[in-house]
């Protein structure tokens, strides 16, 4: 029920962004989602890829700083209060979320939320326990 | 073990008048034999028979390596040739290279001083010491073979290079020393790996190892991957070669200096002005008993302290802390003195944090800024920008709790930082001139 995420350091320089894609590109590796964390000096690239290990060994090639971490993939209702409902269940949990970020999913006509918990499998039986759907990363690299 | 009871213990007290009196007859020999001497003490209004004590060694004034080239080659020699028995000469990254002559007591005293050290670093007759220091211009090599012989080890001669060679005779002789500088240690232990071999299954159980910087954590580095006492000595060819200074194995902390043959002071590198007892700056030696090349106050440019507390080990001869840096690359920041590998230090004390930084100083109106430049890599990198931010002000915090300045800290991507071999270009003063 986990999804694998790969993180990239990148410098707040020009052409660094350009050059993550890139190289992922020239290997044939498809970007599903992603989400860039930044402050003044640095920015956090968060990608979910359709094949994690080729992405990890070819941006490490390619002499960036990465690593992998697990993330929750959550189906909601493309809805008013959808994204609101989710939350209110781990909030009553108290679980908290350490980031989040979203895309529609065009055929489903479906939001898909990518949470990032600290505490990953209590978040997940919190979620199921209340009919939540969470997507595997096959069900999210074949959407 | 002691090697010289009466010498390395005695009280300081007589330890002192020692020094005075051997102060009072250097100062006589080279004003009657070095002209540069001569010159320099009648500029300052200094007469040899002026000097009645310690307190007058602040009066006379300072040697510095330009001094030496400018007399190269054996300008500052303060006896003549037939009296000189050994010729040595330090590299010279920048120009001549400067030249020292030994007598043949000076020989005898190095041998001596170089027996006291390994000694107190714990080394016996019986020990196999396998000599890696280079045999040559540079006096690490002979330096230590002749106290080695004298302590009675046995000495094998290998000098640098070949490693494989060196690895091979070290494992089938069965050496129990090893001379060599701190990174070599490391490096053979490596190239060991690659042979399919641990040396720390060889009978090495001592490392003395000098000749250039190196931090605590690259000794526990070196203990844990050699299987060694790592033991630091320090020397310069100016003065002596190796052997001016040793740990002794009981403390390892801190370097004993042979103060019946040095006198070291501690200055601001800056005023030259003497610092008080236990502060850090510029080692300033004074050779009190050499005939070749005595030198009056040579300046270092080695920035320690002088312990004053008395070692375990019962030597009476007070240490000098581990070499924190080189004045030449000292910055002055907000009135603050700062070196490079003080930074250096702190950076490499944080566990993931690698020791490629730099430091960018610069101007903001009337105050000076320091932005350090370091390497993210997979150790210290997270998705959570939390985490990242936390590591830079905890690396913010330590340079502020050890220099009493606060800087910025610029996460950088690895490798961006320019690698060098030898010397590596560690600031940017960006600042007006």
């Amino acid at each position: 029920m986990k999804v694998k995420q790969i993180s990239i350091f990148i410098e707040n320089k020009s052409g660094r962004l350009a050059e993550v894609t890139r190289v992922l590109g020239e290997k044939g590796v498809n970007i599903r989602a992603l989400s860039l964390a930044d402050t003044s000096d640095f920015g956090i690239l968060r990608l979910l890829v359709d094949n994690t290990d080729v992405a990890l060994e070819t941006l490490k090639e390619g002499g960036f700083t990465v690593n992998k971490t697990e993330v929750v993939a959550v189906e909601v209702p493309d809805q008013p209060g959808g994204l609101c409902e989710i939350l209110q269940v781990l909030d009553s949990a108290e679980i908290n979320v350490e980031y989040m970020y979203a895309f529609v999913d065009r055929n489903a006509g479906n939001a898909v939320i990518i949470f990032r918990f600290d505490e990953i499998d209590s978040a997940i039986d919190t979620l199921q326990g209340k009919g939540i759907n969470i997507l595997s990363g096959e069900q999210l690299y074949n959407l | 073990m002691i090697w010289n009871d009466e010498f390395e213990t005695l009280p300081r007290e007589a330890l002192e008048s020692l020094q005075v009196k051997r102060l009072q007859q250097v100062a006589e020999r080279v004003y009657a034999t070095v002209p540069f001497y001569k010159q320099q003490f009648d500029k300052a209004g200094i007469k040899p028979e002026s000097i009645k004590s310690l307190d007058d060694l602040q009066r006379l004034p300072f040697t510095l390596k330009q001094d030496m080239r400018d007399n190269y080659p054996y300008g500052l020699f303060a006896r003549p040739l037939d009296q000189i028995v050994r010729i040595h000469a330090s590299s010279g990254t920048t120009g001549k290279p400067t030249v020292v002559g030994y007598t043949r007591r000076d020989i005898e005293i190095w041998t001596e001083l170089m027996a006291r050290s390994f000694v107190a670093a714990g080394v016996n007759r019986g020990d196999i010491l396998h000599n890696a220091y280079g045999y040559g211009l540079f006096t690490g090599g002979l330096g230590a073979h002749y106290g080695a012989e004298k302590v009675g080890a046995s000495v094998i001669p290998m000098s640098g290079g070949n490693t494989k060679k060196q690895l091979m005779i070290m494992q089938d002789f069965g050496s129990t020393v090893l001379t060599c500088t701190p990174s070599y240690s490391l490096y053979l232990a490596e190239a060991a790996a690659e042979e399919g071999v641990d040396i720390r299954d060889f009978k090495l159980r001592i490392g003395i190892l000098g000749a250039e910087p190196w931090s605590e954590k690259m000794r526990n580095e070196i203990e844990a991957k050699v299987g060694i006492k790592a033991i630091d000595i320090y020397g310069l060819s100016e003065i002596l070669g190796p052997g001016v200074g040793i740990e002794c194995i009981e403390a390892q902390s801190g370097l004993h200096i042979w103060e019946d043959h040095f006198i070291p002071e501690i200055i601001d590198p800056i005023s030259g002005d003497l610092l008080p007892e236990g502060e850090q700056g510029e080692l300033v030696i004074t050779t009190i008993t050499k005939e070749g090349i005595p030198l009056i106050r040579y300046r270092t440019r080695d920035i320690t302290r002088i312990i004053t507390e008395p070692c375990i080990c019962g030597r009476t001869h007070r240490r000098l802390e581990r070499m924190c840096g080189r004045s030449d690359d000292m910055l002055i920041i907000r009135g603050v003195n700062v070196y490079p590998s003080q930074i250096e230090s702190v950076l490499m004390d944080i566990e993931g944090v690698e020791p490629h930084y730099m430091l960018i100083v610069d101007r903001d109106g009337t105050l000076d800024t320091l932005e350090v430049q370091v390497e993210v890599n997979e150790k210290t990198f997270s998705d959570e920008i939390k985490v990242l931010q936390s590591l830079s002000r905890r690396i913010e915090k330590e340079i502020k709790d050890l220099l009493g300045i606060s800087c910025r800290i610029r996460l950088v991507e690895p490798k961006t930082i320019t690698r060098s071999e030898g010397k590596a270009q560690r600031v940017i003063d960006n600042r007006p001139k």
